[in-house]
């Protein structure tokens, strides 16, 4: 918690987020044949487990891991694409999980989305005219023509994207142009709160940087509040107000940006760091993890880092670590750290 | 000698209606165990680069002229038949999706030993007691097992090692490696290049690493080529490279990089995109995006001159060298 999220309410609460996807479709899957007899098991992915998190307004709050580690899961939970197995999400004070899409669609006006892939995320058979329109009339039926129009217009022009250009198709932009009309599309409803799931991943490097320009300058011209998807550390450090490390579904560390990279405390916040290649480099020099990550259908007991983390132990074996808030206001779970182990 | 000579190599794709030459002139050399890194955006050319040296183009793409000299002996005139015995022996490619690589119906050590036979003349056993070894280096637990496995058995780092060990099979000159962590999580990638930074170098094994990420190529590479639009415009020593970029497209492949810019502050972005092979402009390929273009750079395509240890392909640079050569014996 950041001592802002004191004063202010928060614009996003998420409070002990849970996720399964169960992996038996149907009642007969789940029969299995153990020792001669017939039972019932049920097997599932434990994508998130036990997120709790505060997003506060004019924030970018990242979430970073490696594949697998459920920060789609939770993008998708936020937006109300999927909803929890267990846990709450308050939107601006209000619980929104239990609503039903009726009673979401207000705050889909609020909450818009960008996905990672430009060339999936538009239709092939709407010109760019119709992509953009269709979210302004939608969510204002009082507008007329014109006014529908002028908006599309102006938020092209924002995006860098030439209104002349409304009449063609997504395929005959460039990814980075096509990336630029998603965030557009987004941005027509003058939404406050954006979900970014990995925005940049699928373009070329001088191509992130025109995007990244364009969602920093909509920040400060729109006040907007990120919850921003990546697994680019580089990205974070540049783009970032708070970083929170996912692993198996579980929080491992939330700490303010400069916090997190100057001063990194879980063991795979430490490892993670280590491992982006740097300009600078001559030969790697990161901290080897042994082993890879254990697949979230049968998590580990105890925390779910110890079966590649070199402070495990017992203790990390048995009980699974509680996040703690730490003297420099990060909030970190690791019983090594608790117990002052990783500085000796 | 050089291990590997690259001469004037252009390659063309011929389509319906026109032909797209999609590598103009490119020339460069690689000593014996030397690792070289290949940067640049998508479109540039560098997979392109990859396959032509191991004479993998297929229709409609073909090499149109040049040599590319291996052990002395140009390649480009060899039949399949001779470029067989060179190909996965002499010289072993490593793919981005090791997934794809990997024949999803044969199991590890089938795929290995049958490479292994189709080269030498081995035994079964003897074949299967060479995979092991090669698996062992990569660092896979339980050789002896994972002959037995299928590709989807394993982990995607575990996959991507075992291509690596099945590259080293044939104990090759030369590997090249296009984008082979691209697909994986960091903390596999920085494993996986540390295994392959270390069997070339005890091995003595060349390297030439496609890659988009300037880090790996800082970490990994000796000399550095950069390509845009199908051209090569700089090349030199990685260090130099990294440290004081000439072209301006280097620079602002380097500059574009969050770390170089303070957090929070607008990113230094090249403007506009990579042109199309169908579409690439008169003069220098880069001019549309260059904040150093002038009339000069719009007609007339650069030549790729040396200054010290690197070359480019850049008009301003070479009259801002000119000048100041100029100074000097004034």
């Amino acid at each position: 918690m950041s001592t802002a999220s004191q004063q202010t309410k928060p614009l996003l609460e998420l409070k002990g987020l849970e996720k399964r996807f169960d992996l038996d479709k149907g009642f007969l899957e789940t029969v299995k044949l153990r020792g001669g007899r017939l039972t019932r098991e049920r097997r599932s992915v434990h994508a998130v487990n036990n997120v709790s998190l505060n997003v506060d307004r004019g924030e970018a709050l990242c979430i970073v891991g490696e594949s697998g580690c459920g920060k789609s899961t939770v993008a998708r939970l936020v937006a109300g694409l999927l909803s929890p197995t267990g846990g709450e999400i308050h939107y601006d004070g209000d619980r929104i999980d239990d609503r039903s899409r009726a009673a979401m669609m207000p705050l889909r006006k609020k909450m818009q989305m960008i996905f990672q892939n430009p060339y999936a995320s538009l239709n092939p058979r709407m010109t760019i005219q119709q992509a953009l329109e269709e979210p302004v009339r939608h969510h204002n039926p009082q507008m007329n023509r014109g006014e529908v129009r002028d908006k599309v217009a102006e938020v092209m022009r924002s995006v860098g994207v030439d209104p002349s250009w409304s009449s063609r198709y997504p395929h005959e932009f460039s990814g980075g142009q096509r990336q630029r009309i998603a965030i557009a599309r987004a941005l027509t409803v003058d939404p406050e709160f954006i979900i970014a799931d990995e925005p940049i991943s699928a373009l070329d490097v001088s191509i992130q940087a025109q995007v990244l320009n364009l969602m920093l300058e909509a920040k400060d011209e729109r006040g907007l509040t990120y919850f921003f998807i990546t697994h680019d550390l580089s990205v974070v450090e540049h783009f970032g107000t708070r970083v929170a490390v996912l692993y198996l579904g579980t929080l491992c560390e939330l700490a303010d940006t400069r916090t997190l990279f100057e001063n990194p405390k879980h063991p795979y916040t430490k490892a993670l760091l280590s491992a982006v290649p740097k300009l600078k480099d001559e030969g790697p020099s990161h901290i080897r993890l042994q082993g890879e990550i254990p697949t979230p259908i049968n998590l580990p007991q105890g925390c779910p880092f110890q079966t590649r983390c070199a402070f495990a132990n017992a203790r990390c074996r048995e009980s699974r670590p509680r996040p703690l808030l730490q003297t420099d206001g990060s909030t970190v779970a690791c019983h090594a750290v608790e117990e002052g182990r990783l500085d000796g | 000698m050089s291990l590997l000579s690259v001469r004037d190599l252009t390659v063309k794709f011929a389509m319906r209606d026109n032909t797209v030459t999609a590598l103009n002139q490119i020339s460069f050399d690689l000593a014996k165990g030397e690792r070289l890194g290949i940067v640049g955006e998508s479109g540039a050319g560098k997979s392109i680069t990859g396959f032509s040296l191991m004479n993998l183009l297929s229709r409609p793409g073909y090499i149109d002229s040049g040599q590319i000299l291996f052990g002395g002996q140009d390649i480009t005139q060899l039949s399949e038949a001779e470029m067989r015995k060179i190909r996965g022996n002499r010289m072993a490619m490593i793919f981005q999706d090791p997934m794809v690589t990997l024949n999803p119906v044969l199991t590890i050590g089938q795929q290995m030993v049958e490479t292994l036979r189709a080269h030498r003349s081995l035994s079964k056993a003897e074949a299967e007691q060479i995979a092991i070894l090669k698996l062992r280096e990569v660092y896979i637990p339980s050789p002896e097992e994972r002959l037995n496995q299928y590709p989807h058995e394993l982990s995607g780092g575990m996959r991507q090692r075992i291509i690596i060990a099945m590259a080293l099979l044939l104990d090759p000159e030369l590997i090249i490696a296009d984008e082979p962590t691209t697909a994986l999580d960091v903390t596999i990638q920085a494993d996986i290049m540390e295994l392959l930074l270390e069997l070339c170098q005890s091995n003595k094994v060349g390297l030439i690493l496609i890659t988009h990420d300037l880090g790996v190529v800082s970490q990994m590479t000796e000399r550095t080529l950069v390509m845009y639009a199908g051209r090569l415009i700089e090349a030199g020593p990685t260090r130099e490279i990294i440290n004081d970029p000439q072209h301006p497209y280097t620079q602002g492949l380097i500059n574009a990089l969050p770390q170089q810019t303070l957090p929070g502050q607008r990113l230094k972005q090249i403007p506009g995109n990579m042109p199309s092979l169908t579409a690439i402009p008169t003069g220098c390929p880069f001019s549309p995006r260059c904040e150093y273009a002038v009339d000069h750079c719009r007609k007339i395509l650069p030549e790729i001159v040396r200054y010290g240890q690197v070359e480019v392909a850049c008009h301003e640079v070479s009259r801002l060298q000119n000048t100041n050569f100029e100074e000097a014996s004034a």
